[in-house]
C-alpha cells in the first residue's frame, strides 16, 4: 500500500498504479478522455492533469498527466490548484474548437462524457469564433452511426476496436485537425464487438442506429439490470423502454462475467420484443390446422383446463432460453417424470457431460474474467466468436498475460498501455486453438490444428496423457502432431493460471471429456487447471440441473400412448427436432403452447399463451459457468401477455390444483424452488426480495429526470394514472424511490452527480474494476471437487478417415444467425447469412463443384439443396453446415452426408 | 495491380524488417516513385503484399503529406509557408506562382504538368523564401527567378 497525499489530505491506496485511477477509486471527480478502465492510459488527451509536488515544502509544483504517473508512496498532488484548474479547462476549450456545439440534436446528448467533462472543468463560454473542420461521415452498417465531427481525437475506438476487439477494417487517417476515425471506405463494421463503441466513445461519434430508430434519451428510459439472452454467458445488461417499447441494451459491468462490454449479438438482439410477429392474446384454434381465433384470458385457461383434465398422459417440454421458474412451473404442472428438456437427446447428452465435468471433477469453471487473466488458453472445438463472443474476447486478452509479466524488466507499468503495446510488438500467447475450421481468433493463436471432431479428440487425449501418465496415451498419431501435443502440455503445465475451454457447439461428448482429463490432470499437478465450458442456451445450464428427459423421450412418450396433451414452454421445437419427431408432435391429440414469437410450434398449438419475454418478467438464469443470475422486469408488456410461470400457475389453479401452486409472486416460486430441489437452493439468495426497501423506498425504474409523465398519456386520460405495482421485486415502475445505490443485483443504471454517462460507473464499482459496491452478483450453483478422486475419461475414437463419396458435416455458428431470437432482430437479421453448405475448394474441385452451385444434402431426417461456399480451412472429407439460421432444419451433427449435384432439369 | 519491379522493390525493402508492415511508408514511396501517387488500388496491392488491411496502410498512407493519395502532375511545387518565408514574402511567392499556373494551391495545372502545394518548412529558412519542385530546392525567389525556374521545366519537356 502506499499514502499518497491530494491536496495535502493523506489517502491510502493500493500499489503500483496510477494516480488517475487512484484518485477515481477514492472519489474525486477528476476529467478524463483518453483513459479508460478497461483499456488504461496513454497520456493522449491531456485532460487528467494534475499538479505534482516534490516534497511538502515544494509550493510551485509541475503538471503531470495523472494517468501516466505512478501513485508512489509519498506522491504528493494537486486537483484543486487554479493553475492546473486552468490548464484542464484549457484543454477542453481546445477540444470544443473543432466539436459542434450540437447537443440537441445529438444521441449522446444527455449521457456524454464529453458534456460532463465540460462541466466539470468550468469551461462553460465559447471564445472561438471561426469555421470549423467538418467531416464526411460513413456509412457503417445497420448497428453503429458514424458522425465524425463531433470527435475530440481520444483514440479509445481505435484502441478498442484494433488493440482489444482485434478487428482490421477500422483504422485512424490524417492528421492534425484533420484526424479521421473510421474505415477505408464505406461499409458494415467486421468486428463482432463493434456496438461498443457506443459505450468507448466519450462523444457521440459512435452511438446506436437501432436506438436511432425509435429515439429516446438515457433520462427518459426505464430501465432494470438484466442478463443478456443470447448465448450461454449471461452478459449483465441493462435494457431501456419507454412506452412499450424496447429501445436499447446497454452493458450492466460484471467484475467477473462481462466487465465493461457485450457483443453486438447482444447489445442489437432485443428488438425481437418489439416484433409484429408477437404473440399478444392468447390463442385457440378449434381445429389444429384451422384459424388462430384470439380468446380471453378466462376463456383461455378454461380451454386449458378443459385439455389438461386430470393430469393424466400430459407431458411438458421445457427450454433452455425459458427461465428457472418458467420451466420449474411448468415441472410442476406436469410432475417430475413427465417433465422434458425440450432439447435434442444429443444435445442433453451433451450438456449432461458438461454439467458432470464441473461437478465432479476437481477443475473449478472458469468465468470470463478468469479466462481473460489466464497465461495460457487451449481451445477445443470451439468457434469462440460465433458461439460465445464475449468468451472470445475474453480469450483474446489472455494473449497478452504471459508476455506482460515478461516486460516487468523493462520496467513498464502495467497500466502504461502503448507503451506495453510497443514493447510486445505482435508477440502473443500461448493460445492452442484446434477446430474443424479456422477462426477470427486464429490471429493472436500460437498455433492452431484443423481436424475432424475424432482427431481433435486423439489429439486432447495425447496431450492430456502428456500431463497424466494415468490418461492411456495414443498411438499411432502423426509426429508432428504428437510434438504439438507436447509443446501445448508444456505451456500449459507452465502456466500459473492455465485455462481448458470447450463447449457442445462441436457434437463431440469425447472431445468434452478429453478437454476434462486435460483440466483435471493440470488440477492434479497442484496447476490451477480451469475449465471454460461453452453451452449453447441463456439457461442451458440451469435447465441441466433441472433434469428431464430430450424430445426423444418425450417422442417416445407418446409413441407409447403415455402422453396425449403435451404442453411447449417457450420453444420452437424445429430447432431441436427432426421431421419424425416433429410430425408426431403435431399429432398429438392436444398440443398447449406458451411463448412470445410465432413460430412453428405456436402455429401448430391448439391454444397458445403470451409468454413475456426477458424485459417483461424476472427470471433467474443460470449460465455456462454455473452461475446463477437474476433478471429483472424492465416494463410492464402490453396486450395479455405475462410471465410463463404465471400462465401455468393460473392453469393448475383452473384445474383445481392450487395448493400445488400457491406462488402468488416470484419471491414465493423461487422459494418453492429452492425447496423442491436443493441444487437451487442460493436462488432465493442471489438477490434481495420483493420487501426490501432502502430508507423505506423502492429502486426506482425510472430516473429523476424522467420526463412526461403527467402528460405521456394524457391522450386517454388527463389524469396521471398510478404507477403499476410490481408485487416481484423491490423495484418501482415509477420514479419514486430511492437515489441511493442499491445493491448490485438491483442497480437498474450507471448514473451518479456530475456524471450522467455511462462513466458513471467508477461510482458504483468499490474501487476501479473491482465489484460493484455490495460484491458480484449472482452465485455459483455448483463448484468442483478439489479432493475427490479423478476418474479420467479414455474415450479414444479412431483415426478420421474421408469416406470416398461422403462428407462428415460439422457444425457452422455465426454469431448474426444462429441465434433464434437475436435472428428476429432487424439489425442482426440484416447481417445473418443466408443458408448454405461449406466445402474446402479442394474438395469441392475433387467433387467437380464450382463455388456458388447449388448441392443436393441428404443424410438421416434431411434433405436440403443449399449453395455451396468455399471455407479454405476445413480438413479433407469434412464439411460445413451453419447450424440455427433461419429456413435451415435441425439436425444432429457431427454426421455423414452424400452431395449430390442439383441437375439443370 | 503492381509492376514486377514494384513488387520486387518493396519486398527487398519488407525483408529488412521483423514484420512486414513496418515497410509500408518505403513501399508507398516506391509506388509513388513508379507512379508518382498511390491510386486505391495500388493501395490495397501494397497491402496484400505487406499483410495488411487496406484501412491499415491508408493511416499509414494519409498521415504522411507527401504520399499522395490523389493525381499530381509531372512536377510537384512545394512551397514553404512556415515563420521564416511567411515573413520574407511566402504569400507573394504563392500568389505569383499560382498566377502563372493558373491554379490554386492543391491543384494541378490543366496540361498536368505541375502541381502547387503548400509545405511547412523546407528547412531551408536561411535562403527564405524557398519552393521545392520535385527534389531540388530553390531559394531566395523573386518573380525573376521563378519565371525562369518554371521555363526550365516547361522547356525540358517540350525538348
Ligand atoms: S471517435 Fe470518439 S472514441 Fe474515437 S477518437 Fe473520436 S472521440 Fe475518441
Ligand atoms: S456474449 Fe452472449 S451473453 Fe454476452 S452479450 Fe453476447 S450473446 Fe449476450
Ligand atoms: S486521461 Fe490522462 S491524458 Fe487522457
Amino acid at each position: 500500500m502506499a499514502t499518497i497525499y491530494i491536496d495535502n489530505q493523506p489517502y491510502v491506496v493500493k500499489d503500483g498504479q496510477n494516480l488517475l485511477r487512484a484518485c477515481l477509486s477514492l472519489g474525486f471527480n477528476l476529467p478524463y478522455f483518453c483513459w479508460h478502465p478497461a483499456m488504461n492510459s496513454v497520456g493522449a488527451c491531456r485532460q487528467c492533469a494534475v499538479k505534482q509536488f516534490k516534497d511538502e515544502k515544494d509550493t510551485k509544483g509541475r503538471i503531470v498527466m495523472a494517468c501516466m504517473t505512478l501513485a508512489a508512496d509519498g506522491t504528493r498532488i494537486s486537483i484543486d490548484d487554479p493553475e492546473v484548474r486552468r490548464f484542464r479547462a484549457g484543454v477542453i476549450e481546445f477540444l470544443m474548437v473543432n466539436h459542434p456545439h450540437d447537443c440537441p440534436v445529438c444521441d449522446e446528448g444527455g449521457e456524454c462524457h464529453l458534456q460532463d467533462m465540460t462541466v466539470m472543468t468550468g469551461h462553460n463560454y465559447r471564445r472561438f469564433r471561426f469555421r470549423k473542420r467538418t467531416h464526411r461521415n460513413q456509412e457503417l452498417g445497420p448497428l453503429v452511426n458514424h458522425e465524425m465531427n463531433r470527435c475530440i481525437a481520444c483514440y479509445r475506438c481505435l484502441r478498442f476496436y484494433r488493440d482489444y476487439a482485434g478487428g482490421r477494417d477500422f483504422d485512424v487517417f490524417q492528421w492534425h485537425n484533420y484526424v479521421y476515425f473510421g474505415r477505408q471506405s464505406d461499409g458494415v463494421l467486421e468486428n463482432e464487438f463493434s456496438g461498443n463503441l457506443v459505450e468507448v466513445c466519450p462523444t457521440g461519434v459512435f452511438t446506436d442506429k437501432t436506438l436511432k430508430g425509435h429515439y429516446t434519451r438515457k433520462w427518459d428510459l426505464q430501465t432494470a439490470p438484466s442478463i443478456c439472452v443470447h448465448c450461454g454467458l449471461g452478459c449483465n445488461t441493462i435494457p431501456g423502454e419507454r412506452y412499450g417499447i424496447l429501445r436499447r441494451i446497454r452493458n450492466r459491468y460484471h467484475r467477473e462475467v462481462n466487465g465493461y462490454f457485450l457483443c453486438d449479438r447482444g447489445r442489437y438482439g432485443y428488438e425481437f420484443v418489439n416484433s409484429p410477429r408477437r404473440i399478444r392474446q392468447p390463442i385457440f384454434r378449434s381445429e389444429r390446422s384451422g384459424a388462430a381465433q384470439p380468446v380471453e384470458k378466462q376463456a383461455a385457461l378454461e380451454q386449458a383446463a378443459k385439455i389438461l383434465g386430470s393430469g393424466e398422459r400430459v407431458i411438458g417440454i421445457g427450454s433452455s432460453r425459458a427461465s428457472l421458474e418458467a420451466n420449474f412451473a411448468l415441472r410442476t404442472l406436469v410432475g417430475a417424470d413427465r417433465f422434458y428438456r425440450g432439447l435434442a437427446e444429443a444435445e442433453c447428452r451433451l450438456l449432461d457431460t458438461a454439467i458432470a465435468l464441473l461437478r465432479d471433477g476437481p477443475a473449478p469453471a472458469a468465468s470470463m474474467s478468469d479466462a481473460a487473466q489466464s497465461d495460457a488458453v487451449l481451445v477445443l472445438g470451439e468457434d469462440l466468436t460465433n458461439t460465445a463472443p464475449m468468451l472470445a474476447y475474453s480469450v483474446r486478452q489472455s494473449t497478452l498475460q504471459r508476455e506482460i509479466g515478461l516486460t516487468k524488466r523493462l520496467h513498464v507499468s502495467w497500466w502504461d498501455d502503448a507503451a506495453i503495446r510497443q514493447a510486445l510488438q505482435e508477440r502473443r500467447g500461448p493460445l492452442y486453438i484446434a477446430t474443424p475450421a479456422a477462426t477470427k481468433l486464429d490471429d493472436v493463436a500460437t498455433e492452431v490444428y484443423r481436424a475432424a471432431p475424432d482427431d481433435l479428440v486423439r489429439f486432447a487425449q495425447a496431450l492430456a496423457h502428456a500431463l497424466g501418465a494415468e490418461i492411456p496415451p495414443v498411438s499411432a498419431l502423426p509426429r508432428k502432431l504428437a510434438a504439438l501435443a507436447d509443446v501445448v502440455a508444456e505451456a500449459l503445465y507452465l502456466a500459473r493460471r492455465p485455462v481448458v475451454v470447450c463447449g457442445t457447439s462441436s457434437g463431440s461428448e469425447s472431445l468434452l471429456r478429453a478437454a476434462g482429463n486435460v483440466a483435471w490432470a493440470l488440477s492434479a499437478a497442484e496447476h490451477r487447471g480451469q475449465l471454460c465450458l461453452v453451452l449453447p442456451d441463456c439457461n442451458s445450464f440451469g435447465l441441466g440441473l433441472l433434469g428431464g428427459g430430450s424430445l426423444a423421450d418425450a417422442c417416445r412418450a407418446i409413441q407409447e400412448g403415455k402422453a396425449e396433451t403435451v404442453v411447449v414452454l417457450e420453444n420452437d421445437l424445429s430447432r431441436h427436432a427432426d421431421q419424425a419427431a416433429l410430425k408426431l408432435l403435431d399429432e398429438v391429440r392436444h398440443l398447449v403452447a406458451l411463448d412470445y414469437l410465432e413460430h412453428a410450434t405456436t402455429a401448430a398449438a391448439e391454444l397458445v399463451f403470451p409468454a413475456a419475454t426477458f424485459a417483461e418478467a424476472n427470471g433467474t438464469l443460470v449460465n455456462n459457468e454455473g452461475r446463477a443470475q437474476r433478471s429483472y422486469q424492465v416494463f410492464v408488456p402490453q396486450g395479455k401477455t405475462q410471465a410463463s410461470w404465471r400462465w401455468l400457475q393460473e392453469m393448475m389453479v383452473a384445474v383445481g390444483r392450487q395448493a400445488e401452486a400457491s406462488w402468488r409472486s416470484f419471491d414465493e416460486i423461487t422459494a418453492a424452488l429452492a425447496e423442491a430441489l436443493p441444487i437451487f437452493a442460493a436462488v432465493k439468495d442471489i438477490a434481495p426480495p420483493e420487501g426490501f426497501r432502502m430508507a423505506g423506498q423502492r429502486v426506482p425504474r425510472q430516473p429523476h429526470r424522467y420526463s412526461g409523465r403527467t402528460a405521456m398519456h394524457a391522450q386517454a386520460d388527463v389524469h396521471e394514472p398510478t404507477p403499476l405495482a410490481d408485487p416481484d421485486s423491490p423495484l418501482s415502475f415509477s420514479m419514486e424511490g430511492s437515489q441511493r445505490q442499491p445493491p448490485p443485483p438491483l442497480v437498474p443504471r450507471f448514473w451518479a452527480p456530475g456524471w450522467n454517462s455511462m462513466q458513471a460507473i467508477t461510482r458504483f464499482q468499490e474501487e476501479v474494476n473491482g465489484p460493484l459496491r455490495g460484491g458480484d452478483s449472482g452465485r455459483r450453483l455448483i463448484e468442483p471437487q478439489p479432493d475427490a478422486a479423478i476418474r479420467y475419461f479414455s474415450d479414444l475414437p479412431a483415426e478420421f478417415e474421408p469416406r470416398p463419396d461422403e462428407w462428415l458435416l460439422v457444425p457452422v455458428d455465426h454469431i448474426f444467425g444462429s441465434e433464434e431470437l437475436s435472428a428476429l432482430s432487424p439489425g442482426i437479421a440484416q447481417l445473418t447469412p443466408a443458408p448454405y453448405l461449406a466445402l474446402s475448394a479442394s474438395d469441392a474441385a475433387g467433387a467437380n463443384i464450382q463455388e456458388g452451385e447449388k448441392v443436393v444434402l441428404a443424410m438421416d431426417g434431411l434433405h436440403q439443396a443449399l449453395p455451396v461456399r468455399f471455407l479454405p480451412s476445413l480438413p479433407r472429407g469434412v464439411a460445413g453446415l451453419p447450424v440455427g439460421l433461419p429456413g435451415m432444419m435441425h439436425v444432429t451433427l457431427p454426421g455423414w452426408a452424400k452431395l449430390s449435384k442439383v441437375t439443370a432439369s | 495491380m503492381l509492376t514486377d519491379e514494384e513488387r520486387h522493390e518493396i519486398e527487398a525493402e519488407a525483408a529488412q524488417y521483423a514484420y512486414k508492415r513496418a515497410a509500408g511508408p518505403e513501399a508507398l514511396k516506391i509506388v509513388q516513385r513508379h507512379r508518382r501517387w498511390v491510386s486505391d488500388q495500388s493501395l490495397k496491392d501494397v497491402a496484400v503484399l505487406l499483410e495488411m488491411t487496406p484501412a491499415e496502410l491508408d493511416g499509414v498512407a494519409t498521415f504522411y503529406n507527401l504520399i499522395f493519395r490523389k493525381p499530381v502532375g509531372r512536377h510537384v511545387i512545394l512551397v514553404c509557408d512556415s515563420v521564416t518565408c511567411w515573413v520574407l514574402g511566402y504569400d507573394s511567392v504563392r500568389d505569383y506562382l499560382s498566377r502563372e499556373l493558373g491554379v490554386k494551391p492543391g491543384e494541378t495545372t490543366a496540361d498536368g504538368r505541375f502541381t502547387l502545394l503548400p509545405m511547412v518548412c523546407l528547412g531551408a529558412c536561411d535562403r527564405a523564401p524557398v519552393m521545392m519542385v520535385d527534389d531540388t530546392l530553390y531559394g531566395n525567389l523573386t518573380p525573376q527567378k521563378i519565371d525562369e525556374i518554371l521555363a526550365g521545366y516547361r522547356a525540358e519537356e517540350t525538348a
